[in-house]
């Protein structure tokens, strides 16, 4: 489990500590990892299905809590906190999440969508304060052209990746430390694929994001550096040029070859 | 906080129906122990003479337990084939066709009916049928109750029978045409087959119905408090003799008359069940 | 060989197209008494169908006896009825509605598990209760601690009945949002409670405001358990610790008076039309608020 040390002279936002996640007792389905993310990276998490990499992701901001039968063990430390000894919604404040599919709220307008995270929160804002984050949020996502004449109608008539850019400009109007996505473009076309790719890179300037995608060419596209996982375990960790030119491992060398997966 | 909160609250919703439950079943044998304690639990449900006046009181619940069963499954019978026939029609002669929503809505409208409603056609309309018929001089009896109580269960046997009937894949059909069977060869040995568990825990569930129903059949069976001859009969049923005589009803007589609520509750609940295990059955298949 | 081959097919042809006539046949046979009822309910009914009927009470039975032998029409209306039903629906709308719901929230969340399975078993138990059986369950916990009968009676009955039938709409309808919502919701920061009210219930409308309509209409037309619970009354009664009529006990009480038994028809066309009117509200609500 060596990891290439990734040169970056800011302090890591994310450690992990032996992190482990079991489904049943004795099964994990995440063994032991242990690295470290820094800040204003992309950093793509790879591996064939079944691995563990959506678990490791979903760790994080502990959506495991909601399945009693779940059980997470080791140190999540985000900013010197450990996540797993904080307030659940404290950390997802701090940790947003995308999902596979988009999933604007059906009964909320784009406009309320954008804000669901404050309202949700029960976190009262002014008029003026809601607009000023509907439309950074939405200009972040390079959505405000598109739907700043129709903000007060809900958002299913918007196409797949539309509605993906919506999830997202949702979960940056929290302005977290984080930004976890799990296989965001998936569901989507190669257009709007390709449209989300390049948002990720002009976000990474000011969020940290970690993305989850099965996917190889886009974790060589986009992301700075990559973890591979093999059942469970952090197999490697480095810079995704190095990397995918001269992997460090053999089971790396064996998936990035198409050998499996 | 809040969700601990909430979620304590949901938690208790949850177990009120346990508690519900529970004190219904306590309720119903406590108060009907009276009786049970007075005859026997198989005197009381082995005795036909159900006779309120005072001087030679005796209860027993024999003969409505038959008038329940006999006009139940009677009406089961005859509402089959109709059932059936629209289980077919909606779930896959006409599956999806336009026809098919309104035939649905139609049915669905039948179940509409309150039993009350259905009471009074029973009376006015079906009764001097029943007599022209030459089945029995005043109309009244198992035969007409029967046979109403069969149109009133026909949208539940249908309803279900035809999402199991429709929901057999469309491969399996289209194999079995591909062979060159007709559309009635592929229903019966393709449709009906797999469908079957689903069909019969529907007739189950509607015989369900039947038994519990009331008012249409108080109105229509004539009321005699002793096990019916024959179809032609007049007769009563569990549900009926209690809603023509709860009301003055009190003592010996009103234990009576909640233990054969019990027992109406006992066997409408076994009959339930008997149609969960079938559809278990179904979804393990 | 070949002739015999094209005679099965000729019989096998046959049998199909007799077995295509008769499930037509049934199937048609089958909605004709809808419409036999609905005829005798809608002719017999419209005659005395007026605005008396909205607006007075249930005339006596010597008035009614009066007005025949004078050849009038029979004076009087369901006012009591329509009222009573009104109070009695009500209270127990207000009953079964919160407590459904959570119970269908709770199932919801917790399908699979074992007491979950449990609660939703005995759901099922209490759905299939014979009207009657319920209205024994209300006389013995509401009747007899009252004293006498009454309007709240009444609704602990319709409650008992309409409860699993909100719970059931409840739960599969939670069953049927993508858990996306939730957990989309809850990755926001959001407490569970929130994600409830706020995304999960405002999204599932449709399918829960249908289940209610349709439990409503359900106990609208209920007979058997008022008699032993409300019992009836000849005047317009608002207090719940009352006896109070309902627009099938009217119709009950009609029935068996020889003197008021014209008033049936029009007392029934009145509740047909109400089921049917809610049932079609269901309808569209249903259509239009699809999951």
């Amino acid at each position: 489990m060596e990891s290439v040390k990734i040169t970056n002279s800011k302090k890591a936002i994310l450690q992990l500590k032996d992190l482990s996640v079991s489904y049943t007792p004795g099964k994990y389905a995440v063994k032991k990892v242990s690295t470290e993310i820094y800040p204003n990276t992309i950093t793509a998490i790879m591996g064939p299905s079944g691995c563990g990499k959506s678990t490791l992701l979903r760790a994080i901001n502990r959506m495991h809590d909601l399945y009693a039968h779940i059980s997470t063990t080791g140190e999540i430390i985000l900013k010197d906190k450990n996540v797993l000894e904080m307030d659940p919604m404290e950390v997802r404040r701090m940790a947003g999440m995308v999902f596979q599919q988009p999933n604007p709220f059906p009964t909320m307008s784009i406009y309320d969508n954008v804000l669901a995270g404050y309202s949700l929160n029960g976190i009262r804002l002014h008029r003026k304060e809601k607009d000023e984050i509907v439309e950074q949020s939405l200009r972040s996502v390079a959505l405000w052209n598109e739907v700043k004449d129709v903000m007060n109608k809900r958002g299913s008539f918007l196409s797949g990746g539309q509605q993906q850019r919506l999830c997202i400009a949702r979960t940056l109007a929290l302005k977290p430390e984080l930004l976890l996505m799990d296989e965001p473009t998936s569901a989507l076309d190669p257009i709007s694929t390709n449209k989300i790719e390049e948002l990720l890179l002009e976000l990474k300037q000011e969020f940290t994001i970690i993305i989850v995608t099965h996917n190889m060419s886009q974790a060589a596209r986009i992301s700075d550096n990559s973890m591979f996982m093999y059942l469970g375990e952090l197999v490697e960790h480095g810079n995704t040029t190095q990397m995918f030119t001269k992997p460090q491992q053999k089971k790396t060398e064996e998936y990035l070859t198409g050998v499996f997966g | 906080m809040k969700d601990k909160i909430f979620r304590l609250l949901l938690f208790v919703a949850a177990l009120l129906v346990l508690v519900l439950s529970a004190a219904i079943v306590y309720a119903l044998v406590s108060r009907s122990s009276e009786a049970f304690q007075e005859y026997g639990i198989r005197g009381f449900i082995a005795n036909a003479e159900w006779d309120p006046r005072s001087a030679t009181e005796e209860y027993g619940a024999l003969s409505f337990i038959v008038g329940t069963l006999y006009t139940a499954f009677f009406a089961l019978m005859l509402c089959i084939p109709f059932a059936l026939s629209v289980a077919l029609f909606n779930g896959v002669y006409f599956k999806g066709k336009k026809i098919s929503d309104v035939v649905r809505s139609v049915v669905d409208l039948l179940a509409g009916i309150p039993s009350i409603v259905y009471g009074l056609w029973g009376f006015y309309t079906v009764r001097p049928l029943i007599i022209d018929l030459g089945v029995n001089a005043q109309g009244f009896g198992i035969f007409l109750s029967s046979v109403v109580l069969a149109i009133m269960i026909i949208p539940y046997a249908s309803s279900l029978s035809s999402e199991f009937l429709s929901m057999v894949p469309n491969n399996l059909r289209e194999g079995a045409y591909s062979l060159g069977a007709t559309r009635l060869e592929v229903v019966r040995h393709i449709n009906l087959p797999m469908a079957a568990s689903g069909i019969v825990a529907s007739f189950i569930l509607a015989l369900g119905r039947a038994l519990g129903e009331t008012m249409a059949v108080t109105m229509l069976i004539g009321n005699t408090n002793r096990i019916p001859a024959g179809l032609r009969d007049t007769g009563n049923t569990m549900a009926s003799v209690i809603a023509n005589q709860f009301g003055e009803a009190d003592g010996l007589k009103l234990s009576a008359l909640i233990a054969i609520g019990l027992l109406l509750f006992i066997i409408t609940a076994i009959i339930n069940l008997i149609a969960k295990l079938v559809m278990k059955k179904l979804s393990h298949a | 060989m070949s002739q015999d081959r094209s005679i099965s097919f000729t019989s096998r042809r046959a049998k199909d197209k007799t077995a295509y006539i008769l499930v037509c046949l049934f199937s048609f046979l089958a909605m004709v008494p809808l419409f036999f009822i609905l005829w005798d309910v809608v002719l017999k009914g419209y005659k005395n169908f007026n605005l008396r009927l909205f607006t007075e009470v249930t005339p006596s039975s010597v008035d009614a006896l009066m007005a025949r032998m004078n050849g009038d029409p029979i004076p009087g209306g369901i006012l009591n009825g329509i009222t009573g039903s009104v109070l009695i629906v009500g209270l127990a709308i207000l009953f079964s509605i919160p407590l459904g719901l959570f119970i269908g929230i709770y199932l919801s969340d917790n399908r699979g598990k074992k007491f979950a399975r449990t609660i939703s078993y005995l759901t099922d138990l209490l759905q299939g209760m014979p009207s009657i059986v319920i209205g024994i369950i209300a006389y013995a916990w509401v009747v007899k601690p009252l004293g006498g009968y009454s309007a709240l009676a009444g609704s602990v009955a319709l409650a008992i009945m309409m409860l699993p039938m909100i719970v059931r709409s409840t739960e599969e309808t939670m069953n049927m949002l993508p858990p996306a919502y939730k957990e989309a919701g809850l990755a926001l920061g959001s407490s569970y409670t929130n994600v409830v009210f706020k995304i999960l219930l405002p999204s599932g409308f449709g399918g829960i405001f249908t289940g209610i309509l349709l439990a409503i209409s359900r106990v609208m037309g209920e007979t058997a358990p008022l008699m032993l619970t409300a019992l009836g009354a000849s005047v317009v009664n608002w207090k719940v610790t009352e006896p109070t009529s309902a627009i099938p006990l009217l119709i009950w009480d009609f029935y068996n008076d020889p003197n008021l038994v014209d008033l049936i028809w029009s007392s029934s066309l009145l509740l047909l039309i109400v089921i049917f009117l809610l049932n079609w509200i269901a309808k569209i609500v249903a259509r239009k608020w699809k999951v």
